[in-house]
């Protein structure tokens, strides 16, 4: 423990000022908020003691009260990292060692991931022989730990150390690194995977090719499909570090394997990789390879492989990758989202003719596929095709298909095709909009997610600025005034939100004589919620009205809101009063 | 100590209780009122197109031979069964999907009521045909956000095939002829492992029938026990640390339930690990709703075998207290609830500062469930008489926060809670209550003097910090 008193040797007067015990009490406060303040705050308690007391004093408290919350750990893990002047410089780097040691090995995953950044951030101001005396001992620690997290932290900071000590040590280290990549705890082995390419880039070609690839091998056919996928991305930095004449045998039987895992996970991999891969091995195997693997990928059974290999398929010469496309179409029932955005991108690239004769069967099918995103993805790329077909020759199709997703039960593909509804009723028209979509823009209205509610309100704002007052005042300001005499009071809520986002783009006539009405009336609603919303509203139509409307209309009102019996309708009509020019 | 079916009817009932009260005025509809989307089923995602149809040669009854060639053509039909159907291609190989069909309905009923079917060279035909059929790497989760609250499950295309296997290899567990000794060459680790994996399914129907296998693996093969536990503990670690995601969690708990009840006392070190590394983190996880009446179950089950572990496990709960996360908050005061009605005084006297400390937080939550949960617990008995009997050290930790949302609060029903609570401390300690009542005021001046203080201090600092800066050899914090 830390004792204040009489501890204060050294010589410069300000630290008298600042006794340990008060900025300790900072961070042991039981408000977890204050003591998240002061560890963020922590290299100026470091800075008030000094580099000495801060070894000596703050460094060892810090490192026995390790017990915390999560989120104060980590605030910890990162200032460590950056407090290598604060001791004194990379002379006494050290002595961070012992509290990241600690953190290095809670379970919270991002604490322990930012204790190992903060790790390697400080193994740089190591001195060579820091490194071997103090470093490598506690990644020697962590790596033979009895619970897992101290292991999964170890395969982090082998890298760091490795290019800088010693041949023994480095054999030690690579022991170390074998045996956490066979150990039976299946998180240990995923830690080590995904470090295994970052860890072959430091290592000397023989143990690459003797240690590396060994690893490689049995982590690619673990038992658990979640490590499998992980020696997939180990695959590109190894393979990169290989000669070429012995890709084919060191790790090309493991990447064919691997893209026809039974698992889809790894099968997804090979395919989100792909153009790493085919960097990485050059363009002989690519082609022999491969590209025959690549074509399999697109064809996988699974949705989301094909997904992850068609989103590759743009930068792949077109010519090649045409009979691929209609060949999904053929093959598949489903061809899925992924694909959708980016065959619609395709038709700027191949021009009208191409794009009607090759592309617009694939639109018209998607527009039909079960998927929901599938279909959102070719609406919310319309635009491309617009520039070079014109909306037309789609609208036929169209419309069933926004009218099954506008009522689709997840409430984000609703969201998602309400924010295409400015773009769509820019393309199709007035008439078309009025004809078919404005039903359903209304409906979204009374959805029962706030967020719909919400996104509709806005939409509403953006189909007037695009079609005008006057077809606002026909077609969606009575409806919206309608609602006002709703029996729920989350409908008449919205029709003030409506009003909130209308009344700009419709101006003054129609606030003053069809709006603002409706608002005042809703003063006296029952529901508080409703009341201080009427406030706010209020607030927020006052700039659009005139003069005489605010002073003898809009004045009163608010002077009752203001002493309303709830405190909350008391407060935003007191807001109102003072920022609208009522005076 | 293996009780039929794992069951935690207190669990369950107390879940029932916190189910929040419906206000008048809500305008909320609790859930989707639209159309739910014709439910898909997905199938396994092992199938590549198959060209050509399957044959399966149609055998006779087994009952239809002589008893002495039953065995052999058992093993045949076990064989047969081990072809697999593309259940999502609706219309291919019916008749011989069919067949199958009716095969393992026989082999079912075969199981159940024949008596010496069970030779040795059945039970790898037995393990062959189960793993045939059920091991498979489950599809990909229809979408990411895939809310299992909200949505439909996706279910299994096989199912007609699936449960049969499934019937049949549990009757098989069951069944009186079943030795262990010789079926433990052939269920094993792997099998195990990949037994694990399934519980992910999202489809209920098939996650309730593996909770039954693995109770019974559980049950008869000794050997396999503790690498059972340990594959749920990674499974969860997993889940909690890295994924977030597994459909399983609340079936391997129910199993879990069962054999925490079963465990030897004094509890070895590797138990109590689990509880306090495993079963308490699993607290933080978003989807807790979906198991945490199981997850109470446990920690109950674990507290009523070793009371000594209370006040760890209570530290973990408040450790990991949810911050924004009303409705968390209202399940952790039910759980804490019934941790107390099992408390030991004794347990509750090293624990009840932090504690309460807790609770006083939560009884002054704006969020009026969270409130009235919290302040329900002096409807408990039980914790009332052990309030009373540590009011010297409740009544203060509590005092200020009921003090001040008697004043305060926005939602009257919690006021004339608070009234009650209030009350009730009168009575209990009447001299401490107008203590209180009479330094309540100095206490917030006091409060905020130091407050003002730190603030002061910070600035101090501040301003050394930016002194030092200036003057300084490179010290320049960042």
């Amino acid at each position: 423990a830390v004792q204040s008193s009489g501890k204060s040797t050294s010589a410069d007067g300000d630290d008298s000022l600042y006794p340990i015990a008060v900025l300790i009490d900072e961070l042991r406060n039981e408000d977890v908020q204050l003591r998240l303040n002061s560890i963020k705050k922590l290299s100026t308690i470091a800075l008030a003691l000094g580099v000495e007391r801060t070894r000596t004093e703050l460094l060892p408290f810090l490192t026995d009260t390790i017990y915390d919350e999560d989120e104060v750990l980590l605030a910890l893990a990162e200032q460590l990292g950056n407090f290598t002047m604060l001791v004194g410089g990379p002379e006494y780097v050290h002595c961070l060692l012992p509290p990241l040691e600690s953190l290095a090995t809670v379970e919270e995953t991002v604490v322990r991931d930012k204790a190992v950044e903060s790790l390697r951030k400080i193994s740089q101001e190591h001195s060579p022989v820091d490194l071997e005396v103090h470093f490598e001992p506690l990644v020697k620690r962590l790596a033979s730990g009895d619970w897992f997290t101290s292991r999964t932290s170890a395969c982090g900071l082998f890298s760091v150390c490795y290019p800088r000590v010693s041949s023994t040590v480095k054999a030690e280290i690579r022991q170390h690194f074998r045996t956490l990549c066979s150990d039976d705890t299946p998180m240990v082995r995923r830690a080590a995977a995904s470090k295994l390419g970052e860890f072959a880039k430091v290592l000397e070609l023989d143990y690459v090719k003797s240690d590396i690839i060994s690893l490689f091998t049995a982590l690619a056919s673990d038992e658990q499909d979640s490590v499998r996928l992980l020696a997939v991305e180990a695959c590109v930095s190894i393979a990169t570090l290989l000669p070429q004449e012995d890709l084919e045998t060191l790790v090309m039987p493991t990447l064919r394997q691997a893209a026809e895992d039974k698992s889809w996970r790894v099968r997804y991999m090979v395919a989100d990789k792909f153009s790493e891969l085919q960097k990485a091995v050059g363009p002989e195997i690519t082609k022999n390879d491969l590209v025959p693997a690549f074509q399999n990928l697109l064809k996988d059974c699974e949705a989301e492989v094909r997904a992850a290999a068609a989103n590759k398929v743009k930068g792949k010469r077109l010519n090649i990758m045409l009979p691929f496309i209609r060949l999904i179409q053929y093959t598949n029932q489903h061809v899925k989202s992924a694909l959708a955005s980016v065959i619609m991108g395709l038709s700027t690239i191949l021009g009208k003719d191409n794009t009607i004769e090759h592309l617009l069967p694939l639109f018209l099918a998607q527009l039909k596929d079960e998927c929901p995103e599938v279909r959102l993805n070719i609406i919310s790329n319309l635009d491309c095709v617009n520039e070079v077909i014109g909306i037309r020759q789609l609208s036929q199709s169209l419309l069933p298909a926004i009218v099954e997703l506008a009522e689709d039960a997840k409430w984000r593909v609703r969201l998602a095709i309400i924010e295409y509804m400015p773009l769509l009723a820019g393309q199709l028209g007035v008439e078309f909009f009025d004809e078919k979509l404005n039903t359903l823009c209304m409906a979204w209205l009374i959805d029962h997610v706030y967020a719909i509610r919400e996104a509709a309100t806005c939409n509403l704002m953006k189909l007037v600025e695009k079609f005008g007052a006057e077809w606002a005042q026909n077609t969606i300001v009575p409806k919206v005034l309608g609602m006002a005499n709703d029996p729920n009071y989350l409908h008449r809520m919205t029709t003030l939100f409506c009003i909130n986002a209308l009344s700009e783009a419709c101006g003054q006539e129609i606030t003053t004589k069809q709006m603002l009405p409706v608002v005042l009336k809703m003063s006296n609603d029952q529901v508080a919620n409703v009341r201080f919303n009427v406030a706010k509203s209020l607030q927020k139509i006052g700039p659009v009205l005139d003069n005489n409307a605010l002073q003898t209309e809009v004045k009163p009102v608010l002077e009752k809101l203001a002493s309303d019996q709830d405190m909350d309708v008391k407060y935003f009509a007191q807001e109102a009063i003072s920022v609208l020019p009522l005076a | 100590m293996m009780g039929d079916r794992p069951n935690p009817p207190r669990a369950m009932s107390s879940a029932a209780t916190t189910s929040p009260s419906v206000d008048k005025v809500d305008g909320f509809s609790r859930k989707s009122v639209r159309k739910a989307k014709q439910k898909r089923s997905q199938s396994s995602s092992q199938f590549r197109s198959q060209d050509k149809p399957i044959e399966l040669t149609p055998l006779p009854l087994l009952k239809d031979v002589p008893a002495q060639e039953q065995p052999e053509l058992f093993l045949k039909k076990l064989q047969q069964c081990c072809t697999v159907f593309d259940f999502m291609d609706t219309l291919s190989d019916l008749k011989m999907k069919e067949y199958k069909r009716s095969t393992l309905n026989e082999l079912v009923d075969y199981v159940t009521v024949s008596r010496g079917y069970l030779t040795e060279q059945a039970y790898p035909e037995v393990v062959k045909m189960v793993s045939h059929n059920i091991f498979r790497t489950l599809p990909p989760s229809d979408s990411n956000e895939f809310d299992p609250e909200e949505d439909e499950p996706t279910l299994e295309a096989s199912w007609p095939h699936l449960q049969l296997v499934y019937e049949f290899f549990i009757r098989f567990l069951e069944s009186q002829e079943f030795q262990p000794s010789i079926a433990k060459k052939y269920i094993d680790q792997k099998f195990v492992l990949q037994l694990l994996e399934l519980f992910d399914s999202e489809d209920p129907r098939e996650r309730d029938y593996l909770k039954t296998v693995l109770h019974r693996i559980y049950g008869k093969f000794l050997g396999l026990r503790a690498f059972i536990r340990k594959q749920i503990n990674n499974i969860f670690l997993r889940f909690v640390y890295e994924t977030e995601h597994f459909n399983g969690v609340a079936e391997l708990l129910e199993i879990l339930g069962s054999i925490i009840n079963g465990f030897a006392l004094p509890l070895k070190a590797e138990h109590k690990q689990f509880l306090v590394k495993v079963l308490i983190p699993l607290h933080t996880v978003r989807s807790l709703s979906l198991f945490h009446a199981q997850l109470a179950y446990c920690i109950v089950q674990f507290l009523e075998k070793d009371p000594t572990l209370t006040e760890p496990v209570i530290r973990g709960l408040l450790k990991f207290w949810p911050k924004t996360c009303s409705q968390k908050e209202v399940m952790y005061l039910g759980e804490l609830e019934e941790i107390l009605d099992v408390i030991e005084p004794t347990q509750f006297v090293k624990i009840q500062e932090p504690l309460f400390k807790q609770i006083s937080r939560c009884v002054s939550s704006p969020h009026f469930q969270v409130a009235e949960r919290a302040l329900y617990y002096w409807n408990n008995e039980y914790i009332m008489s052990l309030i009373e009997e540590n009011s010297s050290v409740i009544l203060p930790i509590m005092f200020s926060s009921l003090y001040r949302i008697s004043k305060e609060h926005w939602n009257p029903a919690i006021v004339a809670l608070v009234y009650n609570v209030l009350k009730a401390f009168m009575e209990m300690n009447s001299t401490l209550f107008d203590e209180l009542t009479a330094s309540y005021k100095s206490d917030r001046q006091r409060e905020k003097k130091k407050e003002k203080e730190r603030e002061e201090l910070w600035k101090k600092l501040e301003d050394l910090e930016l002194k030092r800066g200036l003057r300084s050899d490179g010290i320049i914090p960042t």
